[in-house]
């Protein structure tokens, strides 16, 4: 299935974005949003146009329109309208935006959205079955509480999954070093070392 | 974020082609440049992507007499490599204590070689800065300088030269291999790319215009295995060093047959510290005698306010990194 800008469905951030503009609380036709976009960067002064990019995030194919000046972040929030992926920092510092790019973890931040064109990203939502079952490590989060504001939340996941699958959580101190890169302000450290503990368990 | 064009490169050829164009920047990882552009401080009119280069260029080759590593090589691909592990322990150490994973599994080498400085200064455009914007001032001479450099500095510029990876190469007599020019690729000493702020710290290394790093090449030698990179910073991961030691040692018994030593996090390039090679050559390798070829290493050392804890805090992380490098089997 291919979504493009036009096709993507009402989410809950598109409702609210809608709301805020309008008394009537439609979403905005998908015409005029793609319209919007276009006049923006067409205004830019070096007149960088609007580009093709074709990601490919959780099995799905979005053809989107974007800025040059497009982050991967930006491109899957705002233009594919995945906003689990959180943004934090937007300087690579904080983690909150990690997701998986051809089965890598990386900081999605720090790359433009035009350099992933044709990989396969990850993002949180793209871990669970399509039936709904939570991915062990989502599990893991819940049965030890493993946050509190839940912000830094996906992309503590998200890393965490990768961790484990690279064979660099057999111990705590191991786990500690190569999770560093996911900041959580609310320190839920200890609770996500177990978390990452519980589900590397049957893999360790 | 100023606009740019972005070109992609299928092959070397046409990379350099595309950065024939004024205020062209290549961009791998783009851990630091997208940061930077984010800030705008750095402001590329076009972009060339060249991580669609021939995987040639992300190769590592290791064999008994020497390391050749592809400059699009990621640093995570050359921290999981066994050989690397085994024969060149400094080199894995500079990259695993790098970053964080997510940035080492997009920051290339080459990249990663180049990055800029993360001096306070030079990122907040409100700031003066020689090295941002030439003859506007430096803002961290009188300014809160902790995280600066003691070694290496002008009146010009005191910005830290952020690296780890760089301290093992410069540590190791590693070469660079270089494209852009007219006809063959060059080759130049990796000691030479980076240049000494001096009056002109808007120019950070030797590279012309155009011209990229393509492959780096470390030569083994009877020290590449005991070999060791000890990082001090204000906290225990995914930070900056505010000091570390890069140290490559032969030794025939105790004594001290050849040493290599680099010093991170206390200067503006990568440095090597000769003057502490020098007082280690030919003499038996305890504490004490670590303890004067620290003192030779930050002899030059000038501090500014608030650096002045990097002096003992740097001689005493190269003590600790000669004595666990002497400690080693190796």
């Amino acid at each position: 299935m291919t979504h493009s800008v036009a096709g993507a469905g009402m989410s809950r951030r598109t409702f609210i974005c809608a709301a805020a503009a309008s008394t009537t609380a439609l979403p905005l036709p998908a015409g005029a949003r793609a319209a919007a976009a276009r006049q923006t960067a067409g205004s830019s002064p070096h007149g960088a146009g609007l580009r093709s990019v074709d990601l490919r995030i959780n099995h799905q194919d979005y053809a989107l329109s974007l800025d040059p000046r497009t982050t991967l972040l930006d491109a899957i929030r705002d233009h594919a309208g995945l906003t689990g992926t959180k943004k934090g920092c937007g300087h690579g510092q904080c983690g909150a935006c990690t997701v998986h790019v051809d089965g890598q973890r990386i900081l999605a931040c720090m790359t433009f959205a035009l350099m992933n064109h044709g990989r396969e990203v990850t993002t949180i939502e793209g871990l669970s079955e399509p039936g709904g079952a939570l991915h062990p490590m989502q599990q893991a989060f819940i049965d030890h509480d493993a946050f509190q504001c839940g912000y830094c939340t996906p992309g503590q996941i998200m890393s965490a999954v990768a961790c484990v699958r690279e064979g660099h959580a057999h111990s705590a101190a191991q786990i500690r070093e190569y999770m560093s890169g996911n900041l959580c302000r609310c320190a839920a450290y200890p609770n996500i070392v177990a978390a990452v503990q519980q589900a590397a368990a049957p893999e360790a | 974020m100023q606009p740019f064009e972005y070109r992609r490169a299928p092959t070397l050829d046409a990379a350099l082609a595309e950065a024939r164009a004024a205020a062209t920047a290549y961009i791998a990882g783009g851990t630091n440049l997208v940061d930077y552009m984010t800030l705008g401080v750095l402001r590329p009119q076009t972009l060339v992507d060249i991580n669609h280069l021939p995987q040639s260029y992300a190769q590592i080759d290791a064999s008994e007499t020497r390391l050749r590593l592809g400059a699009l090589v990621r640093m995570s691909q050359a921290e999981e490599h066994p050989l690397i592990r085994e024969r060149y322990p400094l080199i894995r150490d500079t990259l695993l204590l790098a970053a964080s994973r997510q940035i080492r599994n997009m920051a290339s080498l080459g990249g990663n070689l180049l990055q800029q400085t993360r001096c306070e200064y030079f990122r907040g455009r409100g700031f003066a800065c020689n090295r941002r914007e030439p003859g506007s001032g430096c803002a961290a001479l009188e300014g809160v300088n902790r995280p600066h450099a003691v070694l290496g500095t002008s009146e010009s510029c005191i910005a830290t030269y952020p690296g780890d990876f760089a301290q093992a190469l410069i540590a190791l007599d590693a070469t660079v291999e270089i494209a852009g020019g007219r006809g063959a690729p060059r080759r130049v000493p990796f000691a030479s790319l980076h240049r000494l702020p001096g009056d002109t710290p808007h120019i950070q290394h030797s590279l012309a215009p155009g011209e990229l790093i393509t492959y780096i090449d470390v030569p083994a030698g009877p020290w590449t295995r005991r070999s060791r990179y000890v990082k001090v910073r204000d906290r225990e991961s995914y930070e900056f060093a505010l000091a570390s030691a890069a140290v490559a040692l032969q030794l025939e018994g105790e004594m001290v047959r050849e040493a290599r030593v680099a010093l991170g996090g206390v200067a503006t390039v990568p440095w090597r510290a000769r003057e502490a090679e020098e007082v280690l050559r030919g003499a038996v390798l305890d504490e004490s005698l670590a303890q004067r070829a620290a003192a030779a290493a930050f002899a030059a050392a000038a501090p500014r306010g608030h650096n002045a804890f990097k002096i003992p805090l740097g001689r005493e992380t190269l003590v600790r990194a000669l004595l666990e490098a002497r400690s080693m089997s190796a």
